[in-house]
């Protein structure tokens, strides 16, 4: 019997395939269980993009126009952890997000509300050595969805991650402290109740500029390795 | 410890840098291998065809070998070809990649994989990454596959891709229905 490399996660951890209030689930969340598959080379390796240039601003947000987007300027920092509390260095995290009147940038988003010529919306960043990232950016408004009458998604910053291998992949989002709207909201609490706080970001005065900008703290945690198997 | 971070849907917009780091090409010229075209086509527990999902896929080269530091074997990497590819699904539900045809890989416990290419998806209303592999049929290795033997026979067809008239390989991906894909817990 050999053990997993990476651990496996709880029920309690992630969103159940099928969420009814998240209507969309309806025609695409598979129904029988997965093959349960013990973890070989194909699952313990992934993509590293270690190769992959980043150019100096694309985690300035703010400064990737003309001249500088409207809204609130925060800055959205944190670390890629494992769930052993360690880094995940040199962590490739990806980010979208809409404007400040709740638009993306996406041919897609017909929400009446207006683009913003100097907001884009999607940056990326490489951790350092001790998994630590930072994005500049504003902050995104909420918008409505129809998923039901008068439904609104809350503030939200679109997160994606490798982690060192196939089986640590995680897209993810954050939101914002004290959002009314994160108690209405179907995807937010599509997660069970005891794993929903982890995706809210925290307010942090120390990350905060003076003069300058808000300062949110979100740390993100990706499998962890099991302890080394005796071979 | 902390506890890992809950899954969240793509959602529809995804976009951005993300589109820049699109990969459809795999394998540049001079990377050795049988140059393949893979097409996958998603669809939803109708059948009907999902154009807004984000397929990634992640390979060995044709010597078997990852391009990764846990891969320890002494076999040879191929420069430019790390085996990570992504696309999101057009208006027909497809994604199309050009690569070369993976080798075999071991198995935990002895023996070796038949080629396969790891397939992670991502769409609007799919809240957790769901992942699938995708094998060539007709190879002759399949039999003896240890994932494939994981398999319930009738739903092994949901994981073989087939090829088309003009030699591309496609595999067409339901997320649910009478055809639900095999999905993996891994
Ligand atoms: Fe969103």
């Amino acid at each position: 019997m050999t053990t997993d490399t990476y651990r496996r996660s709880a029920a309690d951890d992630h969103p159940a395939n099928a969420s009814p209030e998240y209507k969309s689930t309806a025609t695409r969340s598979p129904t029988r269980p997965p093959v349960v598959l013990p973890q070989s080379l194909s699952e313990i390796t992934g993509p590293l993009l270690s190769t992959e240039r980043l150019g100096a601003l694309e985690n300035d947000l703010t400064r990737q126009r003309m001249s500088a987007p409207l809204g609130e300027r925060i800055i959205v920092q944190g670390r890629v952890l494992d769930e052993n509390g360690k880094p995940v260095p040199e962590a490739l995290v990806e980010i979208w997000q809409c404007n400040a009147s709740g638009r993306y940038h996406h041919p897609g988003d017909q929400h009446d509300a207006p683009l913003d010529p100097n907001f884009y919306g999607g940056g990326r960043a490489r951790a350092d050595g001790d998994g630590r990232y930072k994005f500049i950016t504003i902050k995104p408004g909420a918008y409505p969805w129809k998923n039901h009458h008068n439904a609104w998604r809350p503030a939200h910053i679109h997160f994606s991650l490798f982690g060192p291998a196939f089986a640590t992949r995680l897209i993810t989002q954050m939101y914002f402290p004290n959002d009314p709207l994160l108690a209405i909201d179907p995807i937010y609490n599509s997660v069970p109740e005891g794993a929903r706080a982890r995706l809210q970001a925290s307010f942090d005065i120390d990350l905060t500029q003076p003069e300058w900008a808000l300062g949110y703290r979100f740390d993100i945690v990706l499998r962890g390795r099991n302890a080394t198997p005796m071979e | 410890m902390p506890s890992v971070t809950p899954s969240q849907t793509i959602g529809p917009f995804y976009f951005g840098t993300i589109i820049n780091g699109y990969r459809h090409d795999l394998a540049p010229p001079g990377v050795p291998g049988e140059r393949i075209d893979v097409v996958l086509i998603l669809h939803d527990v109708q059948g009907a065809i999902v154009p807004d999902g984000l397929l990634e896929i992640w390979q060995a080269n044709s010597a078997g070998r990852y391009n990764h530091p846990d891969d320890r074997r002494n076999l040879p990497l191929d420069p430019g070809f790390e085996g990570f590819g992504r696309a999101s699904t057009d208006t027909s539900g497809c994604s199309h990649f050009s690569t070369v045809k993976p080798g075999r890989v071991p198995w935990p416990t002895g023996g070796l994989q038949a080629p396969h290419i790891n397939i992670s998806i991502f769409a609007r209303g799919v809240l957790n990454r769901l992942a699938t592999r995708l094998y060539f049929d007709g190879d002759p290795a399949n039999g003896e596959d240890p994932v494939l033997n994981l398999v319930e026979p009738a739903r092994r067809a949901t994981l073989i891709a087939r090829r088309d008239g003009s030699g591309v390989w496609r595999l067409p991906i339901h997320l649910g229905g009478a055809n639900e894909t095999v999905f993996f817990d891994c």
